[in-house]
């Protein structure tokens, strides 16, 4: 049993990296705590989720799989839009506004998804029917889950290798540094801020696409990611990518193990850790 | 007043503050100037409390104060203004100082009736802002103010903590050039009145000496010369390290 | 000069609510009601926000401790369901609970002050939701008439009790909330809150302790906001958990903003502006959150210094275009 406690802590931990990671990114190189990143989230699964359901008779299995990627690409999309339109407007602004402007953005979307998708359940579970269970060391274990924790390896693998070897990357992390210094040496702080939102806004979207094979897209859906990717990033640490790795898997582990010995206890478990880090290390684990 | 034996401080390899001495009688007015780097604002916030000095010991009324917190230094009555200016932004002047008041008369647990009741501290507020030639701008927050008022501000807060030996790091920076005398003769006044020993900070050669009881001259972390303003402006060494005139 | 003005138009606006329930009818009645309960949140809040300069993006969890004392009463201790009791009651758990939350809390700024305070509200809307046996979960509990100074309310409806006694009830209590946030804003208390948020770094310097007066502010302002959710309860008739969530919270802030923070009646108008216009639009589309949203952005966009604040900078150019 313990194999698949670890195996779900894991599962847990990487959808909540993918979401926390996102964060991350805007909140390093742009300061800003977006409150609707958990709306973004929600547009990953329901579009992914509408696109399974509409192709799923009449593709070839891989397109199935392909189609999760819709899910990133609409909230990258939608992330451009709301950087282009909001974000803009709150860079002089102190911070009061900007959680503001973001929050009211997470109201207008929470409702944009109920005009476009309705108030009902999408189930596409296909992706998830179709891989079968593989036995893991003496446990069924649904393939699904390690797909996922496959995809999630190479989308973190990936945002290391872009952030510590492509130019790109490099230009975000100096933004993410020190602001000032970076426009001093030149670097067009526009045009990287959006494409850290946009960024930010697919890593969100992706995880939402990813979970819906396993459990409907649901208004609201994007809720209690958001305040979990919250806690990730106040204990792994502002703007740390390795923190949010680290938070992912602390939170991953309290919440699967926490449910499976004694569901009660396994949110306040987790305020719990978390609150003890905060008291040793106030700025989070690997927090400036 | 404040006496300073044998301190300094290195940052890694470099040594800013090399074996400094240096004694301030109460009521004296003394200038550092150097160049940039020579250690001056370093000395500054050892003394100020800001940074541990390596070794040696500051001694302020015959306590010692090297290891002290910033907070007990100003508990005990060293006051410091800054470079950058830090006031309450969204308070008026009167409130500045007023506040500043309150906290040094422990009386921030005040909680029910309206400050403007309290007004023995508010008349002494006033009267502080009147000692700096403030009064007609007490009703104006920081951002209504000139460079120059919202300097004389800084410092009218370190008074009003009752301090009796105040810090001034470069009082007249970023003041327009014309009203530099202007400052600095309302903030002067003001500390002669009281008797209060001051170290100004200053790069200006005019203000040092038109102001100062005693100059004090640093170099890369030494104190190269030490006297009256008149005596230091002839001075050989000065002349040639400072100003780079040779002969 | 200017203050006696401000005294006795507080004073005359008190003496005109006197008279609102003949004006209005019940429906309305209730409405304002809520915006009374709102507007005293508001002010709590606002002591937080404008006037010490953190911004708690988890105040609903105060508001929810103040209700849901008075549910847990009536389910529990029905023997002391009374206005004398459950309002100091609500009173002190919201004073338990902003201690608590509030330590946690002080110790950090900025974003990380609204995550964590975000998430505390959050752990508590959890508790609130999955210990039901407790405290009826997603049915929330029920808030039937309580006895005030031992004259029942039995075999009354809540509208005619709304209407009678409790809005007398109500409107006092709101009107001495204002003068105390008055006295607190406007004291040596009030101008250190306003130092620490103007520059907590030199107010640190003039020997504020600036964690601990945080902390004052915050258990100040948890009181005042838990009094506001006891109040709302008996107008609601009816406490559930998601008076805790954040998005509710958020609503705080957003009434805040509506008013202006920057200004002492700012919330006060904010509220209520909120409690109509949410209902508005709740009752004419079924995307009330998204035009809730637009109006949020549009005001945070054109109106930073919230209603209020825009009339007070009209006001102040009339003046100066008077004098010149």
């Amino acid at each position: 049993m313990w194999v698949i406690y670890t195996l779900n802590a894991l599962y847990f931990a990487a959808l909540l990296f993918l979401t926390s990671l996102g964060l991350n990114i805007i909140l390093g190189v742009m300061g800003i705590l977006n409150l609707a990143h958990g709306s973004l989230y929600a547009i990953g699964a329901f579009m992914a989720a509408w696109t399974i359901i509409h192709i799923v008779t009449k593709a070839p299995v891989f397109f199935l799989y392909v189609s999760l990627l819709s899910g990133l690409v609409l909230a990258g999309v939608v992330g451009f839009l709301m950087e282009k339109s909001l974000i803009r407007a709150m860079y002089k602004r102190t911070l009061e506004y900007q959680l503001l402007l973001t929050f009211g953005a997470l109201l207008l979307l929470e409702d944009v998804i109920k005009m476009i998708w309705g108030g009902q359940a999408y189930y596409a579970s296909a992706p998830f029917d179709l891989l079968g269970k593989v036995d893991v060391f003496g446990n069924v274990y649904p393939i699904y889950f390690l797909f996922v924790m496959f995809i999630t390896f190479l989308a973190g693998l990936f945002i290391w290798f872009f952030m510590g070897r492509t130019k790109l990357g490099i230009m975000l992390r100096a933004i993410s540094l020190d602001r000032e210094m970076a426009t001093g040496l030149g670097l067009d702080i526009g045009r990287l801020s959006t494409f850290a939102f946009v960024l930010g806004s697919g890593l969100a979207g992706l995880a939402g696409a990813l979970v819906v094979p396993t459990t409907p897209a649901l208004l609201g859906i994007g809720m209690e990611p958001l305040i979990l990717a919250f806690i990730v990033v106040v204990v792994g640490g502002l703007g740390s990518l390795k923190g949010a790795l680290v938070g992912a898997l602390l939170v991953g582990f309290t919440r699967s193990f926490g449910i499976a010995i004694f569901p009660e206890i396994e949110l306040p478990l987790l305020f719990l850790i978390a609150g003890i880090i905060l008291v040793v290390k106030p700025q989070g684990l690997f927090g400036r | 007043m404040l006496i300073v034996k044998n301190l300094t401080k290195r940052f890694g390899g470099f040594t800013a503050v090399d074996d400094v001495n240096l004694e301030i009688k109460e009521g004296e007015i003394i200038s550092i100037i150097g160049t940039n780097g020579a250690g001056k604002t370093t000395l500054v916030n050892m003394i100020s409390g800001y940074l541990k000095p390596d070794s040696g010991t500051i001694l302020f009324s015959d306590k010692d104060i090297t290891y002290a917190s910033p907070y007990i230094r100003i508990k005990l009555g060293v006051g410091r203004s800054f470079q950058l200016i830090q006031l309450f932004e969204n308070s008026t002047a009167l409130d500045n100082v007023r506040t500043a008041l309150f906290s040094k008369y422990g009386m921030i647990r005040r909680g029910l009736l309206p400050a403007d009741r309290y007004t023995s501290v508010t008349e002494e507020a006033t009267k502080i802002l009147k000692t700096f030639n403030m009064l007609d701008k007490k009703n104006l927050t920081p951002k209504a103010l000139s460079e120059g008022d919202m300097k004389i501000l800084d410092v009218a807060i370190a008074f009003a903590l009752k301090s009796r030996l105040l810090l001034l790091d470069e009082p007249t920076s970023g003041v327009a050039t014309q009203d530099k005398f202007k400052v600095m003769d309302s903030i002067v006044s003001a500390i002669r009145k009281e008797g209060i020993s001051t170290l100004i900070i200053e790069h200006d050669m005019d203000i040092v000496s038109g102001y100062s009881d005693r100059v004090i001259v640093m170099h890369e972390g030494k104190i190269l010369a030490e006297g009256k303003p008149d005596e230091i402006m002839e001075n050989r060494e000065v002349k040639a390290t400072l100003f780079g005139i040779v002969g | 000069m200017i203050k006696n003005q401000r005294w006795i138009a507080y004073a005359v606006i008190f003496i005109i609510l006197l008279f609102v329930p003949r004006l209005l009818s019940i429906h309305d009645l209730m409405l304002f009601e809520y915006g009374l309960t709102f507007a005293i949140v508001g002010l709590g809040f606002n002591l937080l926000l404008g006037y010490t300069g953190l911004l708690s993006f988890g105040h609903g969890a105060y508001f929810a401790v103040g209700a849901y004392t008075v549910g847990m009463i009536a389910k529990y201790l029905p023997g002391a369901y009374s206005l004398e009791i459950l309002i100091p009651a609500a009173l002190f758990f919201s004073l338990i609970l902003s201690i608590i939350f509030g330590f946690l809390c002080v110790r950090h700024t900025k974003i990380f002050f609204s995550i964590l305070t975000l998430s505390l509200s959050m752990l508590l809307f959890a508790l609130l939701f999955k210990l039901y046996h407790l405290t009826g979960g997603s049915d929330g509990l029920r808030v039937p008439l309580p006895t005030l100074l031992g004259i029942s309310f039995k075999g009354i409806r809540r509208p005619e009790f709304l209407s009678g006694t409790y809005y007398y009830f109500l409107l006092v209590l709101f009107a001495v909330s204002c003068v105390i946030m008055r006295g607190i804003v406007s004291s040596p208390f009030g101008k250190a809150l306003q130092a620490i948020r103007d520059n907590e770094v030199r107010a640190e310097l003039i020997g504020i302790r600036v964690r601990r007066y945080r902390l004052y502010a915050f258990i100040i302002s948890g009181l005042f906001v838990g009094l506001g959710g006891a109040l709302w309860s008996f107008v609601n008739g009816h406490v559930t958990a998601d008076l805790s969530h954040w998005v509710f919270s958020g609503e705080i802030v957003y009434m805040t903003l509506l008013g202006g923070f920057g200004i002492f009646e700012g919330p006060i108008i904010g509220a209520i502006l909120f409690t109509y216009l949410k209902l508005y639009a709740m009752g004419n589309t079924q995307y009330w959150m998204f035009v809730i949203g637009a109006t949020l952005i549009v005001l945070v966009l054109l109106l930073p210094n919230g209603i209020a604040g825009a009339f007070a900078s009209l006001g102040a150019k009339l003046m100066r275009k008077k004098s010149v």
